[in-house]
């Protein structure tokens, strides 16, 4: 049997080539160590989703200000990552964590994940914002899921453009609208929470039967909604109404692929037809860096990083001292009634909602 | 023989290697298999079982369970025998012919292997999607005023995505195997009388049904446990019990029935792997396997020509044209005038792929495609090793143990959530030194339990099919172990090393979730640059994506090729 020993040395051998083709880091990029020397500088592990995005000379101005390093570990979409950190709690993985939005507030805040932290900044945030009366969960920014519409498609059809939930049930906007499974998308169910809002607890399952018979076209998630069903996007998908965000239209002004005057899109922004997301960020129980980790909670509500935000992840800016750039002005609009629903009954009635709408919708 | 006791005796603890080398053999992939495998599983049931207790268990479980369960064996049923009726003659006339083209046409069929299903969604939107290419063909030609084909969001795109994804699978394994069988085993048959449909029912077929069964058996578990495109493609209407599992888990924070769910997933596993063993204990008569390329040929006559002919023409049609609908998209320009909502006037560009070296935003995150090309291949080359020794290890290990417990144990990782799995990597490998933070060979690690079933199960057949005879004979006319292991097995077993190799290899190209999930923000492979493009609306964003998807292609297609020289 000398061909075990043979299969060591195969063995070592394909470990050492590994070892040796071991992921190249950007030289920018923070690197963790495990203890840090009094004269180094202490890393701040940040747990955030994947969307979660900033500039770098932003981040590097917090790293030398503190003496810091920023480490980012992302997971997953908004309700993944606040899971992981809820299964994590007993010994954490982070000391900030960032990206919880108030459809999933109560969870956070029933799970004690979060320390309180009363940042002086807050004053700077309208009351609306601060949903944690105790500050564990800090309010860093807002925006709102709206349906936008295809413009070349209305203005072609010489259809008016619908500005009502109830408009959308019309037969003239048949197998126009596309939306996200809110059981595997947040921006499905804060929908869900918008038509809830709007029609009461007793009225929405009746709304979403006339929009299933409607012609609604259901996708389990916003990518697959915007870049392969709405016709608007470069997907040229067969829908010309889509679930998506308010600041959808700017973003498409800043990625264009060659400079363009106005947005290929618009938001729909009647009453109640889009709901508000707001993200918070916290402390995280446990961590070893308590003063650290609220100079960075500080530093996601300041001015500085507040006006990095839109541009980075297109949400708007919880401080009013921010200023919003050009393309939010001028492309993005905010709603003047969007449907609010308070967090703890979203917390408490989500599941049966998501199971109700499951059953009326998809079967 | 003396002379190797003798020279043993005098090193009592090489003797000691080689007398319980057979015990530490089968314990290194083990252990890998506990550590990696069954601690993380462990620690969520645990903890599912521990909730299910102190919250009780409200939920109609029967319901919850019985009809994704139905679903996903029918859905994996059909798939699998779809994927066999493309598979077994494409892996026909790509072992017995050799014709102009054929490498490239091997490298090509390779490639959906690897695309995330985000990016088929799109590539099948490009070219079947109500917009998509066939449609405005036929709406052209046959001028409709609605696309004719209405296959988004159907059982008929699932399975047909299954069939693109996992038909490589068969041409790859059963290929291989063709390409060694015989010849003149059935040549004998036919100069007996046989017919040719006879010699493929009672010599043939007999002769592959090990590397069959072992393609079905993979194909099927891949199905079994789909998720992106059941989601993505198959849209709201249908749930697998890994869709189930997803969103009981991570969604609902339901623990107790995602841990459930998972469990009758694993079971299922295990059932399907037994009743493999038992199917493949009927091992055929021996055979002395032939060398690659011994029977191959290039066409003769009208016949032969048209086969190989319309099968590559099959081929191209079903598993390449999304790709090339994909590539095609990401060099064309459609929305240049659209601000002025004026006609689409589609024009060629090489913007997205110019764009992919610009940091537009100054993001932290933002990773040039060079470097996620680099992150990619280094995890692929790791995860090739990592699973080719463990896999290597195992194979020898069952030859000499008894060996169906091992076997199926060795299936269960492909029968796991993924979802499951990584939320038991999140519980158990939180501390150091098995940091999910500090810790880039987690990835790996975890892309090779995954490739690990597909390698034991590729070389697996191969090893068996060499005849001790063979070995014996070597030893007799004076070989040591070594060169028996160096001339006989490393010879017949080179191809399916190979097709391990290159399996193993695209898993972790391609692998998405396992990855954005462990891999830190630092290190994003192909994949997750791709996604990091989708998940913000603009033109540019979709292009990018598409280019960067294009760029993950080549990586994949350039490797593959070089694997494929390197064999020859």
């Amino acid at each position: 049997m000398r061909i075990s020993r043979l299969i060591t040395i195969f063995l070592a051998a394909a470990l050492l080539i590994g070892a040796c083709a071991a992921p190249a880091a950007p030289s920018v990029a923070p690197t963790q160590t495990a203890l840090p020397t009094p004269s180094g500088p202490v890393t701040l592990t940040v747990m955030t989703h994947d969307s979660f995005a900033a500039s770098k000379e932003v981040i590097a101005a917090f790293e030398q200000q503190n003496n810091a390093k920023l480490s980012f570990l992302k997971s997953g979409d908004a309700g993944a990552a606040l899971n992981r950190a809820i299964l994590s709690k007993d010994s954490p993985l982070a000391d900030v964590f960032y990206g919880v939005d108030n459809t999933f507030l109560s969870r956070a805040l029933d799970s004690d994940i979060y320390e309180p932290y009363a940042s002086p900044l807050l004053s700077s945030i309208p009351a609306e914002f601060k949903l944690d009366p105790q500050n564990r969960a800090l309010p860093v920014d807002f925006g709102d899921v709206c349906i936008n519409y295809d413009k070349a498609f209305f203005a072609q059809k010489n259809l008016p453009i619908p500005q009502t939930l109830e408009d959308l049930a019309k037969p003239e906007y048949h197998s126009m609208l596309v939306t996200e499974n809110p059981a595997t998308s947040s921006t499905g169910l804060v929908f869900l929470l918008a038509t809830i809002a709007h029609f009461g607890q007793n009225g929405y399952l009746d709304y979403w039967k006339t929009l299933r018979d409607n012609g609604l076209v259901v996708v389990d998630g916003w990518e697959a909604a915007y870049y392969t069903n709405f016709s608007g996007s470069s997907g040229k998908g067969a829908q010309p109404l889509v679930v998506s965000y308010n600041s959808s239209p700017a973003a498409e002004v800043v990625y264009a692929t060659t400079p363009i005057a106005e947005p290929p899109i618009g938001s729909i922004l009647g009453k109640d037809t889009c709901f508000r997301q707001i993200e918070f960020v916290g402390i995280l129980k446990g961590t070893q860096h308590l003063a650290l980790a609220e100079k960075f909670v500080d530093f996601m509500l300041g001015v500085k990083f507040q006006e990095d935000m839109p541009l980075q992840m297109f949400v708007y800016p919880t401080n009013t001292q921010a200023k919003l750039p050009d393309v939010f002005t001028k492309f993005a609009q905010l709603p003047a009634q969007p449907a609010i629903l308070d967090p703890a009954v979203i917390a408490k009635n989500r599941d049966a909602w998501i199971k109700a709408w499951s059953e009326v919708v998809l079967k | 023989m003396r002379f190797i006791a003798a020279r043993d005796d005098r090193r009592p603890i090489g003797a000691f290697f080689t007398r319980y080398a057979g015990v530490w053999l089968w314990l290194l992939p083990l252990l890998f298999l506990g550590l990696f495998f069954f601690y993380p599983l462990g620690a969520v049931f645990h903890l599912a079982i521990n909730w299910a207790f102190t919250q009780g268990w409200s939920v109609d479980v029967w319901e919850q369970v019985a009809h994704p369960l139905l679903f996903t064996v029918w859905q994996a049923l059909l798939s699998t025998l779809l994927t066999l009726v493309l598979g077994l003659p494409a892996a026909y006339v790509l072992a017995r012919y050799t014709f102009p083209g054929k490498t490239v046409l091997q490298v090509l069929t390779t490639l959906p292997f690897i695309l995330p299903t985000i990016v088929v969604a799109v590539a099948f939107n490009a070219l079947l999607g109500p917009r998509g290419v066939i449609n405005v063909l036929l709406m052209q030609a046959f001028n409709l005023a609605n696309p004719p084909l209405q296959v988004m969001n159907t059982l008929g795109l699932i399975l047909l995505a299954h069939v693109f994804y996992n038909t490589t699978i068969v041409i790859r394994i059963v290929g291989s195997a063709w390409s060694q069988l015989d010849q003149r085993l059935e040549q004998a048959a036919r100069v007996l009388g046989a017919s040719s449909t006879k010699v493929a029912w009672e010599v043939t077929l007999p002769l592959l049904r090990p590397s069959i069964l072992a393609a079905s058996l993979l194909v099927f578990l891949f199905d079994f446990t789909s998720f992106g495109v059941i989601l993505l493609l198959g849209g709201p209407h249908f749930a697998t019990l890994e869709v189930e599992i997803y969103t009981q888990a991570l969604q609902m924070l339901n623990l107790p029935l995602a841990g459930l769910l998972s469990a009758i997933q694993l079971l299922c596993t295990l059932l399907l792997t037994v009743v493999y063993a038992r199917l493949g204990d009927k091992q055929p008569i021996p055979l002395i396997p032939r060398l690659q390329g011994e029977g191959t040929r290039p066409p003769r006559g009208w016949r032969q020509k048209l086969l190989v002919a319309g099968m590559a023409a099959v081929l191209l049609a079903l598993l390449v044209s999304p790709l090339a609908a994909l590539a095609l998209r990401s060099v064309t320009r459609l929305d240049a005038n659209r601000g002025e909502r004026g006609p689409v006037i589609p024009g060629l560009t090489l913007d997205y792929y110019r764009q992919l070296f610009i940091n537009q935003q100054d993001s932290i995150f933002y990773v040039p495609p060079v470097q996620a090309a680099r992150n990619s291949l280094a995890y692929a080359l790791a995860t090739t090793g990592l699973s080719l020794s463990m896999g290597f290890l195992a194979v020898y290990a069952m030859r000499t143990r008894s060996r169906r417990w091992m076997e199926a144990l060795f299936m269960l990782p492909l029968g796991a959530s993924a979802v499951t799995l990584g939320l038991g990597f999140i519980l158990v490998f939180n501390r150091p030194p098995l940091d999910v933070r500090s810790f880039p060979w987690l990835v790996p690690v975890a892309h090779s339990l995954v490739a690990l079933p597909f390698v034991v199960r590729t070389l697996q057949p191969v090893l068996l099919s060499i005849p001790g005879s063979l070995r014996q004979a070597a030893a007799v006319l004076g070989a040591s172990p070594w060169r028996v292991w160096l001339e006989v097995d490393l010879p017949v077993m080179l191809r399916a090393v190979l097709v391990s190799a290159i399996l193993s290899f695209t898993i972790s190209l391609g692998e998405f979730g396992a990855t954005s999930f462990l891999a830190r923000p630092e290190y994003p492979t192909l994949p997750i640059a791709i996604f990091r493009f989708l998940s913000l609306p603009g033109a540019l964003n979709y292009g990018q994506a598409l280019a960067m998807a294009t760029v993950l292609m080549a990586v994949c297609g350039i490797s593959i090729l070089i694997m494929d020289k390197m064999s020859v």
